[in-house]
């Protein structure tokens, strides 16, 4: 008997979670979105390599937590929210750009910040009287409900943030990698950091639109972190993170598109998923060692 | 070696100066009057040195007396407060292709995403805009450079996983590779174990012998690379002396540039310092 009731209750949380009979119709509603959906995962992919190279991942928090500021200020006033977590961002990138040159320094000015843009976004959220589906959606995701004008904001963001990693890419390697070598080199390596920090801002805020604002570290930090697990190989590493990120985000789409969940659980489960996996895979890798059978004769 | 800054180069003829005796040979750096100060902390002055083809300079002194700034305003990223610097007879500019750089060793983190190929092939063309693009002529050339470095058997592997040896030997070809006619070397032996530092140091002499390469070497320990040494550059305390290690390490010498009593010993092949005070600023930029 009880076996049943768990049978039945099981059931209901499946149809909860992966129901709805009629999902062909409700895939045509969402073909923008997975188009969205797949060019974020390439620039979250992309930028997560940086993120991971120049260890910023507090600062993408902390990014996060302002535009979610900025966004619900844009909602509060009946302004446009991608434009307002734009706002956001580019404000937090600023600061951590301008205030945070050590690495200590950064964390802390993160940390100082961080709480503070929580709590106005909070405030600002309070104070809104709209749909609460609108607010729940700053902090959890709500890609589905991208609109056209919205869509375009959000491609031409993207565009920009590829175009300019493209142009920096192997300088900002070098000054990821070896700051002091690089500059030696003629790598503007003071100039590339704030530039690479409003970069980073950028790809935050369109992020938070697929993911929301607590979950997109899933995003911007856990793709790259996967597949660094696995290969050394630069190529490979910027690939497999595209790769990585492209599938959580697209796969997150078509998972919830059938549910009442919100999309981040998915986005979120399935980016960390392919993350245990990377690491049981860099576990036996290392196990084999480096893959080179000369032996070390430095 | 008398009076103060020790702007005279030896010509004492002891034998060490024998390949350096044409003076019209041009200096590969040139440094006439040099001065840097940070506000009114003056680190040197009145620096006067000339590193010539082949030539292997030691630079000793405690921390905070302008070791590594020295290096900065070699490699163009800093400039003189005073006097000027010539690279081969041209204004110093950073990111030059006849001047390669050695660090201090710093472990990269674990997971890196590069390889020990990828670090050398920065050295190629790291400094450029765009794409890393897939040339084959660089990708000859790194291997060439690995190869000339004993690093070819770790080529493919990732720089996380190599000793701190392996991966000195991988900076050094990055270093190597724009064919640079004056190798800085920024303490490269540091935190390496002895077999390690005979390697490497071994590797940046090599270089000298076989292309001329002049070599500008900071270190706080001279032992590891005594028997390469032509001549030593000593900053102490805003001074500084230049000459062979025979003239320069000596209790005397280093007593007037500290301004206190120091005892240098000899055993053997080794030399010790003892005495040396401590600089009174630690923290100041060395």
């Amino acid at each position: 008997m009880t076996g049943l009731v768990a049978a039945n209750a099981g059931a209901d949380v499946w149809h909860e979670l992966f129901g709805r009979e009629d999902y062909g119709e409700l895939l045509a509603l969402v073909g923008d979105s997975l188009v969205a959906g797949a060019v974020l995962g390439v620039v979250g992919g992309l930028v997560s390599v940086f993120v991971m190279m120049r260890d910023l991942a507090f600062a993408v928090h902390g990014i996060a937590e302002l535009s979610f500021a900025g966004a619900s200020g844009a909602l509060l006033v009946g302004a446009d929210v991608v434009a307002g977590s734009l706002a956001g961002s580019l404000v937090a990138a600023v600061l951590i750009g301008a205030l945070g040159v050590g690495a200590r320094d950064r964390n802390s000015i993160i940390g100082v910040v961080m709480p503070f843009g929580l709590g106005l976004g909070v405030l600002f959220l309070s104070l809104y009287k709209g749909r609460a589906a609108n607010k729940f959606g700053l902090l959890t995701g709500q890609i589905v409900a991208v609109d056209t004008p919205r869509m375009t904001w959000l491609i031409g963001t993207c565009v920009l943030v590829l175009a300019a990693l493209a142009v920096m890419w192997r300088p900002l390697t070098f000054a990821s990698l070896d700051p002091d070598v690089a500059a030696a080199r003629g790598v503007p390596v003071r100039a590339l950091s704030p530039v690479f920090t409003v970069v980073l801002g950028l790809a935050v805020a369109v992020s938070i639109q697929v993911v929301g604002a607590l979950l997109v570290l899933s995003l911007i930090v856990t793709p790259a972190a996967a597949a660094m697990r696995v290969t050394a190989a630069p190529l490979l590493v910027a690939s497999l993170s595209v790769a990585f990120a492209v599938v959580s985000v697209v796969g997150g789409i078509l998972l919830a598109l059938g549910s009442s969940v919100p999309i981040s659980p998915y986005v979120t489960t399935l980016s960390f998923t392919i993350y245990l996996a990377c690491r049981a895979a860099g576990a036996m890798r290392a196990r084999r060692g480096r893959g080179s059978a000369a032996p070390a004769n430095a | 070696m008398s009076g103060r800054g020790g702007a005279t180069p030896p010509g004492d003829g002891n034998g060490r100066d024998q390949g350096h005796a044409r003076v019209t040979a041009q200096a590969e750096l040139s440094l006439r009057g040099a001065a840097l100060s940070y506000g009114d902390r003056t680190l040197w002055q009145g620096l006067d040195l000339d590193l010539r083809r082949g030539e292997f300079v030691a630079v000793l002194g405690p921390n905070g007396s302008g070791k590594t700034s020295l290096l900065r305003v070699l490699l163009g990223v800093r400039p003189l407060s005073a006097g000027t610097l010539l690279v081969r007879g041209r204004p110093p500019r950073r990111g030059s292709d006849l001047i390669g750089y050695i660090p201090q060793h710093k472990a990269a983190a674990a997971h890196t995403p590069l390889r020990a190929r990828d670090l050398v092939r920065l050295g190629i063309d790291g400094h450029r805009w765009g794409l890393p693009t897939g040339g084959a002529r660089a990708r000859r050339r790194t291997g060439e450079l690995l190869a000339a470095v004993g690093a070819a058997g770790y080529a493919d592997a990732p720089i996380g996983l190599l000793s701190g040896g392996e991966q000195q030997r991988v900076r050094v070809a990055q270093a190597l590779a724009t064919g640079p006619r004056v190798l800085l070397c920024d303490e490269p032996l540091l935190s390496l174990d002895p077999h390690h530092q005979r390697a490497v140091s071994a590797l940046i002499d090599g270089r000298r012998r076989s292309h001329g390469t002049a070599v500008l070497f900071v270190t706080h320990e001279i032992n590891p690379i005594l028997h390469l040494t032509d001549r030593v550059l000593y900053l102490a305390g805003g001074r500084f002396r230049i000459g062979t290690p025979e003239e320069v390490l000596t209790s005397p010498v280093l007593s007037e540039l500290y301004g206190s009593p120091v005892e240098v010993f000899r055993t053997g092949e080794r030399i010790v310092v003892a005495g040396a005070p401590e600089p009174r600023e630690p923290g100041a930029p060395s």
